[in-house]
């Protein structure tokens, strides 16, 4: 069997789970073996959704220290029930937690885990596709070890339920747990007060790069991301000068964000940006220098100087609205 | 508070990767090196923490000589000490690195000499393994927490944050502990050109780690995604495009 874990919240899979589960149904149907799921905390509906990408089973971790994330305390779950379940492979998704579990269970369990795959062809050793560089170059590589464990990367797999999910049985699975694997779990959340959209939320980003200038230079894009109803985003020399915040930047160590529309001021489109906006429908690029990666990269382009064109840019737009 | 940070040398790729003919490495002909920016974060910290309360702050790297240069730079940024563990250059896995890195850390424990915290980016910037951190915390059997985006250390340990959409998650830790931070942890400092010429004169210490595992992640080959990128529409090349722009707000994206 192949097992995989799953997050979600209150019942309902992360996307990054569920894509997951498309990368490990097609690993379960290469071996000719049964999907299933390991969940903590079973939310409501979490065997059906699961269910209706193809898992046949969810394991059910019930334990009183873990209602909440603990790394090690989830990890050690994961481990006892592979001990249990002797699956060809786990499968995790490319998410903070889904990376840190499999690498204690890899850990545990004095395995090689892959970061990231795109995708598998399984066999003894798995050959597979996974990303470097936060996704700007591929390695094919080869997997080997007993159990295969592997993290599927982010907004990539196009996700596809199966044609007649039946949902999946569940089972309660009580791992044994000391206190030491309980050192270390989530003690509370704190909320941000920050206003605005999220940047990965937003639908269109305005993003300033080394280009704008300056600070006060951000003003005319903060202009234009307000009668957008825009978030702002920036580029990592923008953050280092000291203009922005680490929030705004978009790229490899920073947000990834999947936009209906991408505005980048004075970007030059160095690919570690790039792998931060690649999810964006359309690019409108605002740069002087014709040859800048990020105009090849664009949809539309104006090559013209950012500090003339964005207040004409919002001018027309005031009018416009003005006119409405 | 004796404090260790793992660091890894990667090159300074631009606009576009180029790879060697055979596919198996980066050409790095035309390259500068640095280190991942989580790096540069984690050494801030590291540096700020031993200037609020004593310590040392060690800088290593595991890598050729010529990792020196990135180990320089972590003294530069006022850390105390460098470490190479010199290896002939080639890629070692995760688990061989961690390996390495724990056994370090062992024998300067068994000498009265160990560290209080040890922290790591959060992946490195070229592998992108997500797990040296995590190796070495689990051989150690030290607590560990990755993804971290503050940290604080307080009379009873370390108090770590980590980042979701609308807030954070709030871990605390014993030391010793593990910590793998992330961009955004804090604003690294430019190092002065007077602090870059000391480093170049203070001694790296060097040991010869030990590698101890088979590959279980075996490199086959590199190659570049696939740009799906079509053709760019130019929509002018002065303020005079604002109708055009305009015009493609309003009626091909209809988002005005
Ligand atoms: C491991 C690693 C991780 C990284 N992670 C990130 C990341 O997450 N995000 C990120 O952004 N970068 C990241 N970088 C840095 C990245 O390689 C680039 O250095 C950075 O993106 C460059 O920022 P920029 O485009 O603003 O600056 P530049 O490359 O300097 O480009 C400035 C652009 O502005 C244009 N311009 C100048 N004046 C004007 C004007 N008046 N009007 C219009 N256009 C103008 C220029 O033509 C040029 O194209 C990372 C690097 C490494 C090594």
């Amino acid at each position: 069997m192949i097992l995989s874990f799953v997050e979600h919240e209150d019942g309902k899979p992360e996307d990054s789970s569920v894509e997951m589960l498309t990368l490990a149904r097609d690993v379960a149907g290469q071996h000719d073996v049964p999907l299933e799921a390991v969940v903590f905390s079973a939310g409501e509906g979490v065997a059906e959704a699961v269910g209706a990408f193809g898992v046949e089973t969810v394991h059910v971790v019930d334990h009183d220290g873990i209602r909440d994330y603990a790394p090690e305390a989830w990890a050690e779950s994961v481990n006892q029930l592979v001990s249990e379940l002797e699956p060809e492979a786990v499968l995790a998704p490319g998410s903070e937690r889904g990376h840190e579990v499999l690498a204690h269970v890899a850990s545990k369990r004095g395995l090689p885990m892959a970061a990231n795959c795109l995708d598998v062809t399984a066999g003894e050793a798995y050959e597979l596709t996974r990303q470097r560089w936060g996704g700007t170059l591929l390695e094919n590589a080869r997997l080997t070890g007993e159990t295969k464990l592997l993290t599927v990367a982010p907004n990539e797999i196009s996700t596809e339920q199966i044609a007649d999910p039946n949902g999946a049985t569940t089972r309660e699975f009580q791992p044994t747990l000391a206190d030491e694997d309980l050192r270390v779990g989530l003690v509370e959340i704190e909320e941000s007060d920050e206003e605005g959209i999220p940047l990965g939320e937003a639908r269109i980003v305005v993003s300033g790069g080394r280009g704008v200038g300056s600070a006060e230079e951000f003003d005319k894009l903060e202009e234009l991301a307000d009668l957008l109803d825009a978030a702002i985003g920036s580029s990592r020399a923008a953050v280092n000068e000291g203009w922005r915040s680490h929030d705004d930047q978009v790229g490899q160590t920073g947000a990834k964000i999947s936009p209906t529309l991408y505005i980048p001021c004075g970007i030059s489109g160095a690919v570690q940006h790039m792998v931060g906006c690649k999810g964006a429908e359309n690019i409108l690029a605002i740069n002087t220098d014709p040859e800048a990666a990020i105009v090849d990269h664009a949809d539309y382009a104006v090559i013209a100087d950012l500090h003339e064109v964005v207040p004409a840019l919002n001018e027309a737009i005031r009018e416009q609205k003005d006119g409405a | 508070m004796n404090i260790l940070t793992c660091l890894k040398r990667v090159p300074e790729t631009g606009a576009k990767i180029v790879l060697t003919d055979d596919n198996q490495e980066i050409d790095t002909t035309n390259l500068g090196f640095t280190m991942s920016p989580h790096e540069e974060c984690a050494i801030e910290e590291a540096v700020q923490i031993v200037e609020g309360q004593g310590g040392t702050a060690t800088v290593l790297t595991l890598g050729s000589e010529e990792a020196t240069e990135q180990v320089r730079t972590g003294i530069a940024m006022q850390a105390d000490e460098g470490v190479l563990l010199e290896t002939d250059g080639s890629e070692w896995g995760p688990r061989n690195i961690a390996g390495a890195i724990a056994d370090f850390v062992r024998q300067r424990m068994e000498r009265g000499d160990g560290f209080d915290l040890l922290l790591f980016g959060n992946e490195s910037a070229d592998t992108g393994n997500y797990q040296v951190g995590v190796r070495v915390a689990n051989e150690l059997d030290l607590p560990c927490i990755t993804s971290i985006k503050d940290l604080e250390v307080t009379d009873d340990g370390v108090v770590a944050r980590r980042e979701i959409p609308r807030g954070s998650e709030v871990y605390e830790l014993d030391l010793p502990a593990v910590v793998a931070v992330k961009e955004g942890l804090n604003e690294p400092r430019y190092a002065s050109m007077r602090a870059r010429m000391q480093a170049r004169r203070q001694e790296v210490k060097r040991v010869t780690p030990e590698r101890r595992h088979e590959r279980g992640l075996e490199k086959l080959s590199l190659q570049s995604p696939e740009d799906d990128d079509g053709e760019t529409d130019i929509l002018g090349d002065s303020p005079d495009a604002v109708p055009a722009i305009m015009d493609v707000l309003e009626t091909d994206l209809e988002v005005l």
